[in-house]
């Protein structure tokens, strides 16, 4: 299979936006069907095998249940299909292919992917545990060390943050930017040389732009000796209900990804808020976004003179030094509350760190709990379940009715 | 193992389903019970059945709350229900579901959950006076 981080410094190189889905069927000519679609689309395009949710949380036999039975599940199930099927769906594609998955146990998932042929995946163990799963960071991070070790070996190998994401909305963007770059160093330590990281669109064009100039800065400076890029995510909070809101946010995906110099966008659909999206939704998505690319000027600007960069980077060296370890260092940094995601309950997360959209619809803190940041550590009002709703529909209200 | 507390005033258990990380619907639905009055134990995400089970039967709640989005809520909703009715002290407990419970919406999967035993299954989001409706009938029946 064709390299991907290869694919994708060439694509930088011509001037083209690499563009893919989040997309997974459970059915393996489906699945196929889905890949050479996305390959044929009128963009420069990656495939993606997005991984079931019982495969997700290690219940192998609940996915092969679902695949005796019949019955679809919300992605590809690729340690319950053998591996000759999954070369069958792959054969001859002649297009990168990433596995996507959000496992805190990635362990099976990396060997079957790897027996496939592949060597591109995401994830990180922070990323893919607090969002993802009930288990101890630790074990996750014991995990991870093991899967990042393996995937290392394999020549041509990609591994991509999730970093940027976490609970996909209302986290203030130096904690996303914090977390993806630790994740990006964990996963230098543990020998991986082609790495992306990752930003998700929130709910500020002007801040999204400082946060992702920023990572750059970042990037640069922390990860000399590696084959990096930054990919940025649609929005992965609540979507516009209608399909013109939906475009109109796929849109400033787009065109934040190209202004900031980004390399790669992973789009969302307008089926996004009903259901799992249909592979001609998907092909659509991509190449509107490819459209839009196409017509936006990159204008990378130096983020080192920014709030983003500055609070991020408290984050990042406080946890560092608390061990030389970085898989260590992240454990020990989320006890000490050094890095806290609004609003996760996983019992590992300190939860004392609150945010709130501000007039402009930038993402502010209304708490820092024990973030090396300064700024009220206690806040002052809980949210009710009205002011939630609000705040996580505020990207469907501005784009639904504009 | 409770508080005193006054007859208004139910324990729910709000609780995933054993495949689904999905959070911002548990804790919104955690706020509008609790502004409801009433008390809630929140499980958090991709809880084991027999982690509903053992917490079920060591907190007596009035009332489980389930709630599913990924799309997997009809097969690991309906296998959730047969452990708990297959309790003996869990046969009469009030269990709701509610969410995004199947890949392709919720057509077709009422009767089959609530055939296995739930008292009551919520759809996406217009439902939510229906469910305060609810609640406040639980008070009343329990009175
Ligand atoms: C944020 C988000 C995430 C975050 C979640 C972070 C977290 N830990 O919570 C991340 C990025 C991690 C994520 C991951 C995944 N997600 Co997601 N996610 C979303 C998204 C964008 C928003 C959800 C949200 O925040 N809603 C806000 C809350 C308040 O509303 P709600 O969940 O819709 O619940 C409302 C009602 O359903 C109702 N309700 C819910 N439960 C109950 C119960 C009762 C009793 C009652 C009365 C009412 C009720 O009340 C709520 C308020 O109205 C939705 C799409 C969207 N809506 O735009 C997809 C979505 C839910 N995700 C989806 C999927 C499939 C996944 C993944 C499996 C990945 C994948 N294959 O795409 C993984 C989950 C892995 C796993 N093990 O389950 C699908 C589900 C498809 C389906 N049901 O057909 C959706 C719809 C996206 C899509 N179109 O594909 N996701």
């Amino acid at each position: 299979m064709i390299s991907f981080g290869g694919f994708v410094r060439a694509a930088r190189a011509r001037g083209r936006l690499v563009v893919q889905p989040r997309m997974g069927m459970s059915d393996p000519a489906t699945m196929r069907a889905g890949l050479l679609a996305t390959r044929d689309a009128a963009a420069t395009t990656v495939g993606t095998i997005t991984v079931d949710s019982y495969t997700r949380v290690g219940d192998n036999t609940g996915a092969a249940l679902a695949l005796a039975r019949g019955s679809a599940m919300n992605g590809y199930p690729i340690t319950a299909h053998s591996r000759r099927t999954t070369r069958r769906v792959l054969h001859g594609l002649g297009f990168p292919v990433q596995v996507r998955h959000g496992s805190a146990m990635p362990g099976d998932i990396v060997s079957a992917l790897v027996a496939a042929g592949m060597h591109a995946t995401e994830g990180g163990p922070v990323s893919y545990c607090l969002p993802y799963s009930r288990l101890p960071l630790r074990d996750s991070v014991e995990n991870w060390t093991r899967a990042s070790e393996r995937l290392a070996a394999v020549p041509d190998h990609h591994m991509e943050t999730f970093g940027g994401c976490m609970m996909g909305q209302l986290c203030p963007p130096s904690v996303l930017v914090a977390i993806t770059v630790l994740e990006a160093l964990f996963f230098r330590q543990r020998g991986l040389r082609s790495i992306s990281l990752s930003y998700a669109q929130q709910t500020s064009p002007a801040q999204d732009v400082e946060a992702v100039a920023a990572l750059t800065s970042l990037a640069g400076e922390l990860l000399p000796d590696v084959d990096w890029h930054v990919v940025i995510y649609a929005y992965m909070g609540v979507f516009p209900r209608t399909p013109a809101g939906a475009r109109r946010l796929m849109a400033e995906a787009a065109r934040l990804a190209v202004t900031t110099g980004a390399a790669r966008l992973i789009v969302k659909t307008e089926a996004e808020v009903h259901r799992i999206p249909s592979v001609a939704e998907n092909v659509a998505a991509l190449e509107h976004a490819g459209d839009v690319a196409a017509l936006c000027t990159p204008a990378p600007a130096d983020g080192r003179d920014t709030e983003t960069y500055a609070e991020a980077r408290a984050m990042i060296d406080a946890v560092l030094d608390l061990d030389a370890d970085v898989g260590i260092a992240l454990d020990k940094g989320f006890s000490a509350g050094y890095l806290d995601v609004p609003f996760c309950l996983h019992p590992d997360n300190a939860g004392r760190a609150r945010s709130y959209l501000d007039q402009d619809g930038q993402l502010r803190w209304s708490a820092t709990g024990s973030l090396p940041i300064g700024g009220p550590s206690a806040h002052r009002r809980d949210m009710t379940s009205s002011d939630l709703l609000a705040a996580l529909s505020y990207m469907e209200r501005r784009c639904d009715t504009n | 193992m409770r508080a005193a507390r006054s007859p208004e005033q139910l324990d729910v258990v709000v609780t995933s389903t054993a495949s689904d990380s999905h959070t911002w619907n548990l804790v919104y639905l955690q706020l509008t019970i609790e502004e409801a009055g009433h008390r809630v134990h929140n499980l958090g995400a991709c809880v084991p059945d027999d982690e509903v089970v053992d917490e079920c039967l060591r907190r007596r709640p009035d009332l489980l709350v389930v709630s599913s989005v990924n799309g997997h809520g009809f097969t690991d909703g309906l296998r959730l229900i047969t452990a708990l009715r297959s309790c003996d002290d869990l046969r009469g407990l009030p269990v709701v579901i509610g969410g995004k419970l199947g890949i392709c919406g919720t057509a077709g999967v009422h009767g089959e959950l609530l055939e296995a035993g739930y008292d009551a299954l919520f759809e996406d989001d217009p439902e939510l006076a229906r469910f305060r409706g609810f609640l406040d009938s639980l008070v009343l029946v329990r009175r």
